[in-house]
């Protein structure tokens, strides 16, 4: 399916923002997720789907000065 | 929105000529002017860590002619901080971080009163280096000092102006209790395990920047989007993006049942 991933135009296999984290190789732990605008709650990354045309922003949170 | 109260800021202190001269460009600005200005001097900041945002955020607070600043910092210069920490010169090697930075900003601005503390932040003395400020700038470089000072700003109701940065990303947020923010940990709920990455100084030089501009904002009193989203930073990209930030019902901290104490942040 696509979606817009932070700004992109990405293809993937994922169904759930997990399998979209793991994907990608982001730890869920420290990663924020927005979908369409709308931050996602940390508990419900397993429940939340993906749908065609989606626009995630993934943001692994740093903590470097 | 008056971030912190008139009353705490002295607006009606007249500016001498070379105040006037000095920060001409500030006055002409609406949203300043000679009561901002004056804000700003009697303005009391604390900025954690005197690295690479510290080296943006310092220079720009004191150039704008914030009164009171105090920095935290327990490190000495070395020679690989000097490809972004840009307060710190060659004949500054080995001597503390603090008395290094202090000098730059009073060169550039002797009006401002700096307070230097060359400890790293611990449990037991956050609350006397903390105190009576307006803003707290977490510009430091481990999350075990973030959720430090995160936790005790929320519990002492201090607005923070957290910046952090990695590799080629930047990230800003502002908690301001009294506005109704979520807190730090509404974003991550614990510490996750320390890396050591690379960073592209001029990506600490941005996110400074933009965690001075914030902080100014505050003491003016002028609103901030930031209070309820965090700017992310993207530099191969050339991108940022604001994404809204909301309460977290199982915040460790400020959650529905919060399982951090009270006591445990303020002691």
């Amino acid at each position: 399916m696509r979606l817009t991933v932070n700004g992109e135009l990405r293809e993937v296999p994922a169904r759930t923002v997990l399998d979209l984290l793991q994907e990608l190789g982001l730890e869920p732990k420290r990663t924020v997720v927005e979908k369409n605008a709308v931050i996602v709650d940390r508990a419900a990354y397993r429940d939340t789907t993906l749908a065609e045309g989606d626009v995630l922003e993934l943001v692994g949170i740093v903590g470097g000065g | 929105m008056e971030v912190p109260p008139q009353g705490e800021l002295l607006v009606n202190a007249t500016l001498s000529d070379e105040e006037r001269r000095r920060y001409s460009r500030n006055l002409l600005l609406p949203e300043i002017g000679e009561a901002g200005q004056a804000r700003l001097r009697s303005g009391r900041v604390v900025v954690v860590g005197a690295g690479g945002l510290g080296s943006a955020v310092l220079y720009y607070l004191a150039a704008a002619g914030v009164g009171h600043i105090g920095i935290v910092d327990s490190d000495a210069v070395e020679l690989s901080n000097l490809q972004r920490q840009i307060l710190h010169r060659v004949a500054d090697l080995g001597r503390p971080k603090v008395d290094s930075a202090r000098d730059a900003i009073t060169s550039l601005n002797p009006h401002c009163r700096v307070e230097t503390f060359a400890v790293r932040l611990a449990a037991a003395d956050i609350g006397a280096i903390l105190k009576e400020c307006h803003a707290v700038l977490d510009a430091s470089d481990n999350f075990q000092t973030r959720f430090l000072v995160a936790d005790y700003c929320w519990q002492a109701k201090i607005p923070l102006v957290s910046a952090a940065v990695a590799e080629f990303s930047g990230q800003l947020f502002v908690v301001d209790p009294a506005q109704g923010s979520p807190c730090y940990r509404c974003l991550l709920p614990e510490p996750p395990k320390e890396r050591e990455l690379g960073i592209l100084g001029a990506v600490a030089g941005v996110m400074g920047c933009l965690q001075a501009i914030e902080t100014l904002k505050l003491l003016l009193g002028l609103a901030s989007d930031l209070v309820h989203r965090l700017l992310t930073f993207d530099a191969l990209a050339c991108r940022f993006h604001k994404m809204a930030r909301s309460r977290a019902a199982d915040c460790p901290l400020c959650g529905d049942n919060p399982i951090i104490g009270r006591q445990a942040a303020l002691t």
